[in-house]
């Protein structure tokens, strides 16, 4: 089972759908510990640039089974953490994580990965001190993702679930699903819920609010 | 009916996997790849149909592996965690695919070698055995054992020179590689020795003739064929 952060640095990660504001607002959030001089790390999913390729290389071949999704996310996880993540908290750094293991929990449990062995897989992680959840209706999240391109791409649609041949359904359905393993999570794992239908700088005045409260942020200052 | 050592992978039916897993184990320089060719022609001069597979081969992550074995760039866990992804690729590719078809699968190594090294690595056992919970039971395993003088023979023989990770070179054990190689050895038997308890290995004595260990491998497989043969639809003989 994870452990919670004991070491000198926290964590703070956010959760929630595709287009669902959570990387705009973490982005805002590191501008913000920045501009106070904070000492303060940002770390994304599926960002090892040694993993990349051979993600890029399995999602373009649709070659990768549930299982295999999975652990090549947590490969890159593992990659991340070991390497950048727990060295940064352990010299008391603030580590911002635009993603953390819940997406890995809620997506590989829809495509049907067995939950014991989704959390003994990413056992080695520290739970953050705060993890933010935007929550926003899948309808919503969609027209936002349009907004930017024109098509959903295949995993982020979900097909590999075959739930409907048609993207835009696929995705609907799909998101419903990942947000009811969200939901089921939040409890256990203490998010702070977020409704991501609000304007973006009201948002984001909760999440500093928060962030200072739990934070002793005069700790962090950097020297 | 084959089954999974947990649950199996999901999508992954187990129902109609009519061939046979045989996997064969053992250390570098062991003779495995000798006696997997020697079974495998003896198979197929029966009417068996053979499909071999073996570890770091799948199309997914095989260049990573290979890079990072060279750069030596990965934290112990993302090693681990890219040959599980590479094990599991070729499970639910290959050999799933394979053992459908009715084929006699040879597994040239399998999860046992991999939690092994995780293990003499630092690998917490149990996150280990959750890691490859979902892996297919073998119909059967035969361990290669071989004492370390006569590994240590055969590897300067055959190679004329020790391997980095064969050696364990990674683990700082010592700075001679002589020394380092045999002492990741003995460590690398023990773990096998505990997994074979678990696992339930045949140990075949591997400090011998390449024909007398292929003997006692073909009565063994026969054995297995001989309880299989509705099995693999052979009830004809």
């Amino acid at each position: 089972m994870n452990a919670k952060n004991s070491f000198p640095g926290r964590l703070i990660a956010v959760e929630g759908l595709d287009g669902s504001g959570k990387s705009t607002q973490i982005y805002l959030l590191h501008q913000w510990l920045k501009g106070m001089k904070r000492k303060v790390f940002f770390s994304e999913w599926n960002s090892s640039t040694l993993v990349k390729e051979a993600t890029r290389r399995g999602k373009k071949g649709q070659l990768l089974t549930p299982t295999t999704f999975s652990l090549i996310h947590a490969t890159d996880f593992a990659d991340r953490y070991e390497r950048q993540i727990q060295p940064m908290l352990e010299g008391g750094y603030i580590v911002l994580c635009d993603r953390y293991m819940f997406t890995s929990f809620a997506r590989d449990g829809v495509r049907g990965c067995e939950k014991s062995w989704l959390r003994d897989l990413y056992s080695f992680a520290a739970v953050p001190d705060i993890t933010l959840y935007f929550r926003l209706p899948s309808s919503i999240a969609l027209g936002r993702i349009l907004e930017g391109r024109p098509t959903l791409k295949y995993f982020e649609a979900g097909m590999d679930l075959g739930l409907s041949s048609d993207l835009t359904t696929s995705f609907s359905m799909f998101s419903e699903r990942i947000m009811a393993q969200y939901e089921g999570m939040a409890q256990e794992f203490g998010f702070v819920s977020i409704d991501a239908t609000r304007l973006i700088h009201e948002q984001q005045e909760i999440v500093r609010n928060v962030v200072s409260t739990r934070i002793e942020l005069s700790r962090f200052a950097r020297r | 009916m084959k089954s999974c050592y947990k649950s199996p992978p999901p999508g992954v039916d187990l129902s109609k996997l009519n061939g046979l897993l045989i996997v064969i184990e053992g250390p570098d320089s062991s003779g495995r790849s000798t006696q997997i060719r020697l079974l495998s022609e003896w198979l197929e001069q029966q009417g068996f149909a053979v499909s071999q597979v073996g570890l770091k081969r799948s199309n997914l992550v095989s260049a990573e592996l290979e890079k990072a074995k060279e750069g030596n760039v990965l934290s112990p866990r993302t090693m681990s965690l890219f040959y599980a992804t590479d094990f599991y690729d070729q499970m639910e590719n290959n050999i799933i695919a394979a053992l459908r078809a009715g084929f006699i699968v040879i597994a040239d190594r399998y999860i046992f070698t991999l939690m092994v090294r995780d293990i003499v690595r630092g690998a917490d056992p149990a996150y280990t055995k959750s890691l490859y919970s979902m892996a297919i039971v073998p119909d059967a395993v035969f361990y290669l054992k071989v004492s370390t003088p006569y590994l240590v023979n055969r590897t300067l023989e055959a190679k004329g020179h020790m391997d980095y990770w064969e050696s364990g070179m990674d683990l700082g054990i010592s700075r001679n590689w002589y020394t380092s190689f045999v002492k990741y050895q003995q460590r690398i038997r023990a773990e096998f020795a505990k997994l074979s308890r678990q696992y339930e290995f045949e140990i075949i004595n591997g400090d011998r003739s390449v024909v007398g260990i292929q003997k006692d491998l073909r009565d063994q497989v026969e054995k297995l064929l001989d309880h299989n043969d509705s099995i693999l639809g052979l009830s004809e003989g």
